[in-house]
């Protein structure tokens, strides 16, 4: 803009009105919105076009950022109602590659452990395959275990009920099992009830409960259940534990993970793997935190690639408008104002886009989280950092067509068709 | 009002569109600029109106040396000072008349509602008190011309410059809008047309007659 220099002292030739001011009055706020959608409002199929390249760009990252959150959120859920204190002590394999067995008094020895609050147990019963009813040929096993399970397993897991009941002190000496959520859909049990039969080791047993899918324990989800008596007398169960669940005060975790495995099988410390089950689940979500950065660098690509249309679409409206761009300079526009139209014309289609984003890339998030059944959430940094870049976009966009319009003589603007 | 003083205009070329042009203009003249295409005389006209600047040689505008303004102030003399009407009216289209006249006081500083107020005084000055919401498609050629009329004097400029106002209408049509600047040349304003047609230049108090960037005859008309 050039300076605003005093007028020089003038010989005053004409009549009176030579004194008059000439400051260019400021646009109001409210018309620099009303000039700069003037565009918008002749071409709106071509505004509606560039906004919804930065919608795209914008909607997508907000949707990334939405559904990581929404999943993190979730996963917070999860590990707070289940707890981050299980340790998970499994036998693992002896150095010459065998099954290694843990010793029946492991569950007690770990009891004695200060810091442990509870402990629980099941056991792998070693050929014991599980199929839906006799018909069903050998082979296809469906990769289910059944396995023997002290009564308070499901306290020590955070395990729930999908149907029916838990084992109880009735009914763990008689055959009744209680499936996990993918033995049941393997095996097609829907009902729970006295009619509905599976068979274990070759004997019927009567389902009775039905799990919802453990997340700290995802093998009982492949699992048949059966009482720790039932077993041991019908089964062949020889009463070794396969996987101790231990519940341990949450001030002395490290220290009690470091004697697990010599108190479970103080023999071969070596054969026991000891882990924590939520350490893994938060591992997987950081798994998920790459690919969602990713991600979002494609919609930041999305999001220049939208900027880009924006400047070009702001580059032919310059080129298109010469005319009128001529006409508002002889009405008395200065550059200034000429470049303050066509930026805030920039700026608002770029708004319009970035609001368009947010809303979609909102819907998006919580379409899905609604359906996974999360908890949606909606970073507000991710919406308002989304909103000024497209600001920032749009001023970038528009500023060499602004500049270019501005410095139109008025006579060139007007000559043009 | 108008004073050009031994003005040249050399276009980037070589291209000599005003050669050494003095002319005076009074307030409250009407006065006709005529002259072959390629004569200068749209040159002159921006000159006058400050759309562009001289070559050479001074121009006073209502009393202001333009060569002394800076291009804010010039825009402020163009708004506040100057009405223009063109001959392709450049009126917005899907835009209705009252609004295309309204935005033409955008840049004055006035509240939208009183510069719709003084858009609707203009229109019913010129005539269309019924045509406020017809949009330009809507309106025949010489009633566009009376908006683009209406929109250049709806901030009651001193001066108002004309070019080529009715060349793209038909006789009866710019017969019309001729009367219409004669009413408003009688009420005050200062008119100044630019015009090919002798006819119509012929009609005018004023003549000035132009070729090859000069100033060829000046003298009063039949009117």
């Amino acid at each position: 803009m050039a300076g605003r220099e005093e007028v020089t002292p003038r010989r005053a030739p004409g009549p009176p009105q030579a004194g008059r001011d000439l400051t260019p009055p400021r646009l109001r706020p409210r018309d620099v919105l009303r000039v700069g959608a003037v565009g918008l409002r002749t071409r709106p199929l071509r505004a509606f076009l560039s906004a919804l390249g930065i919608a795209i760009g914008i909607a997508a990252m907000i949707g990334v950022l939405g559904i990581s959150s929404s999943s993190g959120a979730e996963l917070d859920r999860q590990l707070s109602a289940l707890g981050t204190n299980l340790l998970t002590v499994s036998s693992g394999q002896t150095l010459s590659g065998e099954e290694a067995k843990m010793p029946v008094e492991a569950e007690a020895m770990i009891e004695r452990i200060g810091p442990v609050l509870s402990v629980s147990s099941v056991g792998q019963v070693q050929d014991a395959k599980v199929y839906r009813s006799e018909e069903i040929p050998e082979a296809r096993t469906g990769g289910i275990s059944a396995y023997a399970a002290r009564l308070d397993l499901l306290d020590s897991v955070g395990a729930t009920l999908r149907a029916g009941t838990w084992l109880n002190a009735a009914t763990h000496a008689y055959p009744a099992v209680v499936l996990g959520s993918a033995t049941a859909e393997r095996l097609g049990v829907g009902a729970v009830g006295p009619d509905t039969q599976v068979l274990v080791g070759g004997r019927r047993f009567t389902v009775v409960g039905v799990l919802e899918p453990v997340a700290l324990a995802v093998e009982l989800d492949t699992a048949a259940l059966v009482g720790w008596p039932v077993a041991e007398e019908r089964l062949g169960f020889d009463g070794h534990p396969t996987v101790l669940y231990t519940r341990v005060d949450e001030r002395h975790m490290d220290a009690v993970r470091d004697v697990l495995a010599g108190t479970g099988n103080p023999e071969a410390p070596n054969e026991v793997d000891v882990s924590r089950p939520s350490d893994a689940l938060a591992a997987k979500q950081a798994t998920d935190q790459a690919f969602t950065g990713l991600l979002l660098g494609v919609g930041a690509v999305a999001l220049i690639v939208g900027g880009v249309g924006v400047a070009n679409t702001m580059v032919i409206s310059v080129l298109e408008r010469r005319g009128e761009i001529g006409l508002r300079r002889s009405l008395g526009a200065t550059r200034g104002q000429i470049r303050t139209q066509f930026l805030a014309e920039s700026l608002l289609l770029s708004a319009i886009g970035g609001v368009g984003g947010v809303c979609v890339g909102a819907a998006v998030t919580v379409g899905y989280a609604a359906y996974e059944e999360w908890p949606s959430v909606i970073p507000a940094e991710a919406t308002v950092g989304g909103l000024a870049a497209t600001l920032v976009i749009g001023a970038v966009a528009g500023l060499y067509p602004a500049i270019r319009a501005a410095r139109l003589s008025p006579t060139e603007a007007l000559a043009s068709p | 009002m108008i004073e050009l003083s031994r003005v040249s205009k050399v276009y980037p070329g070589g291209v000599t569109a005003l050669d050494d042009v003095s002319l005076e203009i009074r307030r409250g003249e009407m006065v006709a600029i005529a002259g072959p295409s390629g004569s200068g005389k749209s040159t002159m006209l921006n000159t006058i109106g400050t759309l562009d600047r001289p070559t050479s040689g001074t121009v006073r505008v209502d009393g202001h040396d333009v060569a002394t303004l800076s291009d804010n102030r010039l825009s402020a003399l163009r708004g506040t000072g100057i009405g223009f009407v063109f001959q392709q009216f450049h009126l917005a289209a899907n835009v209705p008349a009252l609004e295309n006249v309204a935005d033409g006081l955008l840049y004055s500083g006035l509240p939208r509602a009183e510069r719709r107020r003084r858009a609707r005084a203009a229109l019913e000055r010129v005539g269309l008190a019924h045509r406020m919401d017809h949009e330009p498609h809507e309106l025949s050629g010489g009633e566009r011309q009376r908006v683009a009329i209406a929109r250049a004097v709806a901030g009651d400029p001193p001066l108002l410059l004309a070019d080529e106002p009715t060349g793209a209408l038909d006789s009866a049509s710019g017969a019309g809008v001729m009367e219409l600047l004669r009413e408003l040349h009688a009420s005050g304003t200062t008119v100044l047309i630019i015009t090919h047609d002798p006819e119509i230049a012929g009609r005018l108090p004023r003549q000035v007659r132009m070729r090859d960037g000069r100033i060829v005859a000046d003298h009063a008309g039949a009117a």
